[in-house]
């Protein structure tokens, strides 16, 4: 009761709060509208064969739902992205190895069960092929032409010794950090970490 | 036939798998006006789920469904 006269008496004080607190809302209500874009934000970490065609599955797929699909690569991932056909000089040691030991492109990519030796990844491909499944390389183009946006982690280039000029040639593909990650996942309605 | 349904375009996306069919008509739709249809035949049965899927989704709408043996056709309307 007090509260109520109160608050009566001071008028001015609460409609000034009020103009204050539309001004919050409005400003809430602009960062919620943000968080709902239509948009996939997927970590792909693993560079497995099978854990990449699901990404890019999934990234070309939302793209086809009239969603944007953001890919950030990173760790194992990073090496898909290598172009085979570009060889870059002046690594040190280290990095030649995980140059030689990683995958060098979509192509040298392994299923993560039931490789063989890498039997079972040839068996697997010539049965996508025969079932009409996209390979990576074709998904990767498409993913391109589609509009998927690609940021690779800068941390896992300089860490596996991987330099610029040997990946792949994709429209839009950008380098960044964990904080690019999060500003997209967090404007995303959907986060994936692949 | 009164109900019959004007189709614009026809899109044949027999034996494609996943994700393609979707990828194609998504592009399909978007070559046909506002109100105009279009026919996608393919042969993936997950398209049964994943056609509707898509088309609430993109906010278009799926007119009919007809299934002949393997092949199922859809008539989808573009509505956005």
């Amino acid at each position: 009761m007090n509260n109520a006269a109160e608050n009566l008496k001071e008028t001015p004080a609460a409609e000034s709060s009020k103009e204050l607190t539309m001004e919050a809302i409005e400003k809430q209500l602009a960062e919620l509208k943000k968080a709902t874009d239509p948009k996939v934000s997927m970590i792909v970490f693993s560079g497995d064969l099978d854990k990449v065609l699901a990404s890019f599955v999934i990234a070309t797929g939302s793209v086809a739902m009239g969603m944007e699909a953001v890919m950030f690569f990173t760790f194992w991932g990073t090496p898909v992205l290598r172009d085979k056909s570009k060889s870059v000089g002046g690594k040190d040691m280290m990095s030649k190895m995980f140059g030689t030991m990683l995958p060098k492109g979509t192509g040298e990519v392994k299923l993560s069960k039931m490789n063989m030796g890498g039997m079972g990844t040839t068996m697997m491909k010539s049965l996508m092929k025969k079932k009409n499944v996209a390979s990576l390389e074709d998904m990767l183009a498409l993913a391109e032409e589609l509009g998927v946006k690609i940021y690779v982690c800068e941390m896992s280039m300089d860490l596996m010794g991987f330099k610029r000029e040997e990946m792949v040639q994709y429209d839009g593909l950008e380098f960044c950090g964990v904080a690019k990650f999060l500003e997209e996942a967090h404007n995303s309605r959907i986060q994936l970490f692949i | 036939m009164a109900d019959a349904i004007t189709v614009t375009k026809v899109f044949d996306l027999k034996g494609l798998a996943c994700p393609m069919p979707v990828v194609k008509v998504s592009k399909g739709i978007k070559e046909v006006q506002v109100g105009e249809v279009i026919e996608a035949h393919t042969t993936d049965p997950g398209a049964l789920t994943d056609f509707p899927a898509w088309a609430n989704t993109s906010g278009n709408k799926i007119v009919k469904t007809d299934q002949d043996g393997d092949v199922i056709k859809f008539y989808i309307e573009r509505v956005v």
